[in-house]
């Protein structure tokens, strides 16, 4: 066991990709020399050479594009894109061509890109650099899409999206790059299915399913109700496509209340597709609605005002007191 | 300042006094290098320094060749354009005019050469020794993709426009780490891989997508084996050239730092020769090129076009008269490479081609519904399998309804 960062669990997750796999090779702005605006790639260039640490020019299209073709002749390419709202010059590409590779060719080509995103507000950042945008990739079928909550998730996870042959993005909550925890490098244990979701904290009145940078905030939600008398189960859904909805469903048939929360807007987003499916799988069990806690429907506001539409302990609070109301 | 500066088919049905063109260089620089041609419309020989050297390997089997796979390439055409008019086919991308541009570029790539179309290079599939009939699926509506790229190195059609090039270019990022290790096994005193490189093809009408311009500069960046091959055919469905580009599409190339070359995309013979030079310098490491094939589609966008709405029939008829295969025929028959006996020859087999498409048009095999749900992830899926299991059961409530109403009309059961 090692206490590090997120940032330096993926570094440590990525370097042992490149140590191991000698076809996997980075690719993104600014990751050589600089190690990333995040530092997430630091050092790696020095130690790996820049065939496999890849600093390109600044074209997003470009980067998942070429990423393509280098796995079309067999390399496995790990893209950083440099921020959530900087992806969407890379749209066509995911979606048009990375998406669909496999099943366009009848199943004959395989496309393994790993696309990174740091995503997610709470940094005080200007427009472009707070958002985010899971669920627009969610949508499109031939993607997976994880996010871990945690270093060693983080380690293990960047690992095993590289592995799998399917295209992954991995969504990484960037205010959450500097929260350290105990990794252990010799074993993933529980981490070790990418596509699992995980109950952190056990209850029996509500379940609160998040993800990514939430995860922390749900857990001291149910801190709090539990001085309330509130017994809330907490899940990290790690997975965002698939969603592990076998976890999440036994869980609200214990408690009978859900609640989503996630930063992006709740409009079309993740909360609503978890809350549609667990009211055809466990109808029954349900004490009241889904309810979902989320950004609102404007574009990301200016830092200056985030506190207001970031969801945060009280958010969460707030809807579990109408969740317990019914 | 006069008009010669240009290819006097540049601006061909557009008005260009010298004061505009005066203006044009003024802002543009340098005027275009004159085309590439090694033989003209009337089948007369050309000559040029670098590349008549390329144009002489090329033996009287070879040229033969060249028109019988033009040829053969247009007569294919014909049928999938009558197949589409007969509703067999969704859609179909007609070719002709561009026989010499896709034929000439596909021949001179090597086997260990991978190749990009968008959805026209039928002449190209062929050179690669794509099954003609395995193309048709695409636009039968049966396959988004009708062959294995991995049997032909040819890659799928992409419709999305230009969104191949840069798969290109890091597919020729790919062949140089390739080569790196291939050299650290020659060391090894193993047998090193040819050296390959990549030819990717986009129009006139693509050439203003930013992935162009962003494979191009990745290319340059990293020194890319890529062969960029641009049919300039003068129309982007409606649109005319001068809409995408103000200069030759060639001269671009300079502003990427890599060798630009406008050829004569109906003259085989110098298709072939400058695509083998750009293959050839970029498989030795040369960098990229980018080809400007300056050709024309005589025939609709698609089966879904009219030309007649945007184009006049003078312009269509004015390149008519710089056929591809005629002026190839023209060189063989003056030069007695060739006799009726093989034209003849030639007619024949286009014939069968012909039928050979149409019989395996017909029979091409509808897919099951299930090869989707077992192709859209490598890896196992939750969600695809439970959507998969819903469908089976879904599907299975019709047989049980179908079996049932069988029965009724045996008169096994009643209603």
């Amino acid at each position: 066991m090692t206490t590090m960062t997120i940032a330096k669990a993926i570094n440590e997750g990525l370097r042992a990709t490149l140590s191991n796999n000698p076809r996997s090779l980075l690719m993104g702005e600014d990751i050589g020399p600089l190690g990333g605006v995040y530092r997430v790639t630091d050092g790696l260039i020095a130690e790996f050479g820049a065939d496999r640490v890849v600093d390109t020019p600044l074209a997003e299209s470009g980067i998942i594009g070429t990423a393509i073709g280098l796995a079309l002749r067999g390399y496995q390419p790990v893209c950083e894109i440099q921020f959530d709202g900087f992806v969407f010059p890379g749209f066509n590409q995911i979606t048009t061509q990375l998406a669909k590779m496999h099943s366009r060719s009848n199943g004959n080509l395989t496309v393994p890109v790993v696309i990174r995103i740091p995503y997610g507000g709470g940094i005080g950042s200007i427009e472009h650099h707070s958002e985010s945008p899971e669920a627009l990739f969610a949508h499109t079928a031939g993607l997976r899409i994880i996010t871990p909550s945690n270093p060693h998730d983080a380690y293990w996870m960047i690992q095993q999206a590289v592995d799998c042959q399917d295209p992954v993005i991995v969504f990484e909550p960037k205010r959450r790059y500097w929260l350290k925890g105990e990794v252990d490098t010799a074993s993933p244990g529980t981490a070790a299915d990418p596509f699992k979701a995980h109950v952190l904290r056990e209850g029996t009145d509500a379940t609160v399913v998040v993800y990514g940078p939430l995860v922390p905030v749900a857990l001291a939600a149910a801190n709090a109700a539990a001085e309330d008398g509130h017994s809330v189960e907490v899940i990290d859904l790690r997975s965002i496509s698939p969603i592990d909805f076998d976890t999440v469903t036994e869980s609200v048939k214990k408690t009978g209340r859900l609640i989503v929360a996630h930063e992006a807007p709740t409009f079309g987003g993740i909360g609503g597709e978890i809350a549609a499916r667990v009211s055809e799988r466990a109808f029954h069990s349900l004490e009241a609605p889904v309810i979902r806690v989320g950004g609102f429907h404007m574009p990301y506001p200016v830092a200056k005002v985030e506190e207001d539409y970031l969801p945060d302990i009280d958010r969460i609070l707030e809807a579990l007191d109408r969740a317990l109301a019914y | 300042m006069g008009a010669t500066h240009l290819p006097a088919t540049e601006f061909d049905g557009i008005e260009m006094d010298d004061r505009l063109e005066a203006e044009a260089e003024a802002q543009l620089g340098d005027p275009a290098g004159p085309m590439v041609q090694l033989l003209g419309p009337d089948g007369t020989p050309g000559a040029d320094p670098v590349f008549s050297e390329y144009a002489e390997r090329l033996d009287a089997e070879k040229l033969r060749g060249f028109y019988a796979d033009m040829a053969a390439i247009r007569r294919f055409d014909q049928e999938a354009t009558a197949l589409q008019r007969q509703g067999q086919l969704a859609l179909w991308v007609p070719l002709t005019g561009q026989e010499a541009a896709q034929i000439g570029s596909g021949r001179a790539s090597q086997p260990q050469d991978y190749i990009f179309p968008t959805y026209r290079e039928h002449g190209v599939a062929l050179t690669r020794n794509v099954d003609l009939a395995e193309l048709l699926r695409q636009f039968r509506g049966v396959s988004n993709g009708g062959w294995n790229p991995k049997d032909t190195n040819f890659h799928l059609y992409t419709l999305v426009l230009a969104a191949q090039t840069p798969h290109a270019v890091g597919y020729a990022m790919g062949i140089q780490r390739d080569q790196k290790l291939a050299a650290a096994a020659a060391a090894a005193d193993q047998t090193p891989e040819p050296k390959a490189a990549v030819l990717v093809y986009f129009g006139d009408g693509a050439s203003s997508e930013g992935d162009v311009h962003e494979s191009m500069v990745f290319a340059s960046s990293y020194n890319a084996p890529v062969v960029f091959f641009c049919q300039n055919n003068h129309w982007a469905i409606s649109v005319p050239t001068s809409v995408q580009t103000r200069i030759p599409l060639s001269n671009r190339a300079k502003g990427y730092g890599f060798p630009g070359i406008r050829v004569d995309g109906n003259d085989v013979i110098a298709v072939h020769a400058v695509t083998e030079w750009a293959l050839e310098h970029a498989r030795e490491g040369k960098g990229p090129v980018l080809i400007e094939a300056f050709t024309y589609r005589v025939g609709a966008h698609t089966t879904a076009d009219d030309p007649t709405k945007y184009r006049e029939s003078a312009e269509e008829a004015r390149w008519r008269a710089k056929d591809p295969l005629e002026r190839l025929e023209k060189y063989l028959r003056a030069e007695g490479l060739a006799d009726d006996a093989f034209f003849e020859q030639v007619r024949t087999a286009g014939d069968e081609l012909a039928a050979y498409v149409r019989k395996t048009t017909y029979d091409l095999e509808t897919p099951d519904i299930r090869t989707a749900f077992a192709n859209t992830y490598v890896e196992a899926h939750p969600l695809v399998a439970e959507e998969l299991a819903w469908f089976e059961e879904y599907s299975a409530g019709f047989a049980d309804e179908a079996k049932a109403d069988q029965a009724i009309s045996d008169g096994t059961a009643h209603p």
